[in-house]
């Protein structure tokens, strides 16, 4: 039975009088992998921070596992499972790599768990553990996003959020990302993944969705969009 | 006075001062909001432990136990109730203006509350401390100062390790370093803030009672420490825990060894002119980074 884990509808945010997002509507069922694509500025930064509640949304309903949390703050919806690898990485600079992994996990619900999950973080990203005491801001690209990806593990994601995860990696290290986001995949997490590299991301999806102007151009399985002529053309350069 | 006292109590001034600085580094590390009512705060402080003195004759020092949570509250309420809005209205801004005139009309109200209050008498706590001496291989030393020393020191390596080592000093240095992504990672950063308030108000509380037994007391005795802590701030690098004392206490030997020489405004004149000085040589301050959290 497919089981509907986030579902929007009717969404629309922005910044101020900027409108961005304009009447998205998507589901999200539970321990997918669902694409989000779109040009720059189409939208896809500013829908993840709508869900995690960092801008508000105008009007629209979010629901997570039944419940509406449109309304909530980023902290409150963080803890509920919805949790985000922001664009950028966004890697606490001063922090070393083993602080970075210890915010991660601030919660009542997650500071428990904490032993566990940086063991786990530590097997899934190696290289984290090799660097444990490094300062985050002297880190490569590549180790920068593995960290957002392990901090954003320290928090037990219901859903995994990435905001363009491959962005500035050398082509060896995109597969190794896309590699460990199957592999967070195939360990019961649900994920959300926005990209521009299309083709690769369309390949671990089982959905997509293209996001135009703010708004949802075409949506379906990953297959069909794939080979949909439009997206051939503008995101494939085929 | 003998040079060696002359340095320690420039030391226990200057740790004193760093004491103070530090409220102020920790507010705009992690808010980026520079606090002008911090001055007025300390005179608060200063007149609640005063009083409290006054009325209960409780040991001064024992004081500090019960005016740090008090002070903790006023701030963490300040920002709650007058800041938070301000902060909520101007939530794009890094730096925003507003809470700044906010933050010295804040201190205006104080300094004529505590006028209205207590009135604009000079008043300090003689107590037992005030005119103790402590022997110490030969010098003799003010009790009241050299307790304020160790005070300032053991309070400002407390602080700096409470923020190194523990969950809710993780908690504050992250929002300082980015306040959205801190967000994500499920820090409620609005309470946060008001904690750090909390905390920047109530090491005030500590540094009035170590100057209780041999400062006087008036509604605008925050003025003169205020500009101090300023200047102990830049010195020492914005938002830079070591750089505060570090700082503070450059400018407390600068004030006691100059006192032996020339007169108060010349010293002033000096310590103006080395804090150029440094910030011409070092525009970041001694231990600066805008990023120390
Ligand atoms: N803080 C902001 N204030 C005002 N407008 C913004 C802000 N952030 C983004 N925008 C605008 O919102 C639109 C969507 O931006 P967004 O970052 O969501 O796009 P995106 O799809 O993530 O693009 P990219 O692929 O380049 O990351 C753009 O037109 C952008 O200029
Ligand atoms: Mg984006």
């Amino acid at each position: 039975m497919i089981m509907k884990l986030l579902t929007i509808k009717n969404l629309n945010s922005g910044y101020g009088d900027i409108k961005v997002i304009k009447n998205v509507s998507l589901e999200i069922n539970t321990g997918e992998i669902v694409s989000i694509v779109g040009a720059n500025g189409a939208g896809k930064t500013t829908l993840l921070k709508t869900i995690s509640g960092v801008i508000p949304a105008e009007s629209g309903e979010i629901v997570f596992d039944g419940k509406r949390i449109e309304h909530l703050p980023p902290h409150m919806i963080t803890d509920l499972g919805i949790i985000q690898v922001p664009e950028g990485r966004r890697i606490f600079p001063m922090f070393t790599v083993y602080e970075n992994l210890l915010i991660g996990s601030v919660l009542p619900r997650t500071i428990k768990e904490r032993k566990n999950n940086l063991e786990r973080v530590f097997e899934l990203l190696p290289r984290l553990a090799e660097r444990k005491t490094q300062v985050g801001s002297t880190l490569s690209g590549g180790e920068q996003q593995m960290l957002a990806i392990g901090r954003a593990l320290m928090g037990m994601p219901r859903i995994l959020m990435l905001d363009e995860p491959s962005l500035g990696l050398s082509p060896k290290l995109v597969s190794t990302v896309f590699e460990i986001i199957s592999k967070i995949n195939s360990q019961g997490i649900t994920v959300v993944l926005v990209e521009q590299n299309v083709k690769q991301a369309l390949k671990l999806s089982q959905r997509a969705y293209v996001l135009e102007n703010g708004m949802i151009a075409l949506e379906g399985s990953a297959e069909k969009i794939i080979n949909d002529p439009q997206v051939k053309k503008a995101y494939l350069g085929l | 006075m003998d040079s060696l006292s002359v340095i320690v109590n420039g030391i226990s001034m200057g740790a004193i001062y760093g004491l103070i600085a530090l409220g102020l580094t920790l507010i705009f590390g992690i808010m980026k909001i520079i606090n002008f009512a911090h001055g007025a705060l300390l005179m608060l402080s200063m007149m609640c432990s005063y009083w409290t003195w006054k009325y209960t004759g409780i040991n001064p020092y024992l004081l500090i136990i019960m005016i740090a949570p008090v002070m903790f509250v006023i701030g963490y309420s300040t920002e709650r109730f007058f800041i938070k809005p301000v902060l909520d209205a101007q939530k794009d801004v890094r730096e925003p203006i507003a809470v700044l005139l906010l933050t010295a009309a804040f201190a205006i109200v104080l300094e004529n509350l505590s006028l209205m209050l207590f009135g604009a008498d000079y008043v300090m706590a003689k107590t037992t401390v005030t005119d103790a001496t402590i022997a110490f291989g030969g010098v003799t030393l003010s009790a009241a100062r050299f307790y304020a020393l160790i005070i300032a020191l053991v309070i400002s390596g407390g602080f700096y390790l409470f923020l190194q080592y523990t969950e809710l000093g993780r908690k504050l240095r992250s929002c300082g370093q980015d306040r959205n992504t801190a967000s994500l990672m499920g820090i409620d950063v609005p309470k946060t803030f008001a904690i750090a308030f909390g905390i920047g108000t109530a090491l005030l509380a500590v540094a009035a009672i170590t100057l209780l037994p041999f400062y006087y007391v008036h509604p605008t005795v925050g003025n003169v420490f205020m500009t101090k802590a300023f200047i102990v701030v830049v010195l020492g690098g914005l938002g830079s825990v070591p750089g505060a004392l570090l700082g503070g206490i450059i400018i407390g030997l600068i004030e006691s060894i100059g006192a032996q020489y020339m007169t108060a405004t010349l010293t002033t004149v000096i310590v103006y002119a080395i804090f150029l000085l440094i910030l011409f040589i070092k525009p970041s301050g001694l231990f600066g980074s805008r990023l120390e959290w």
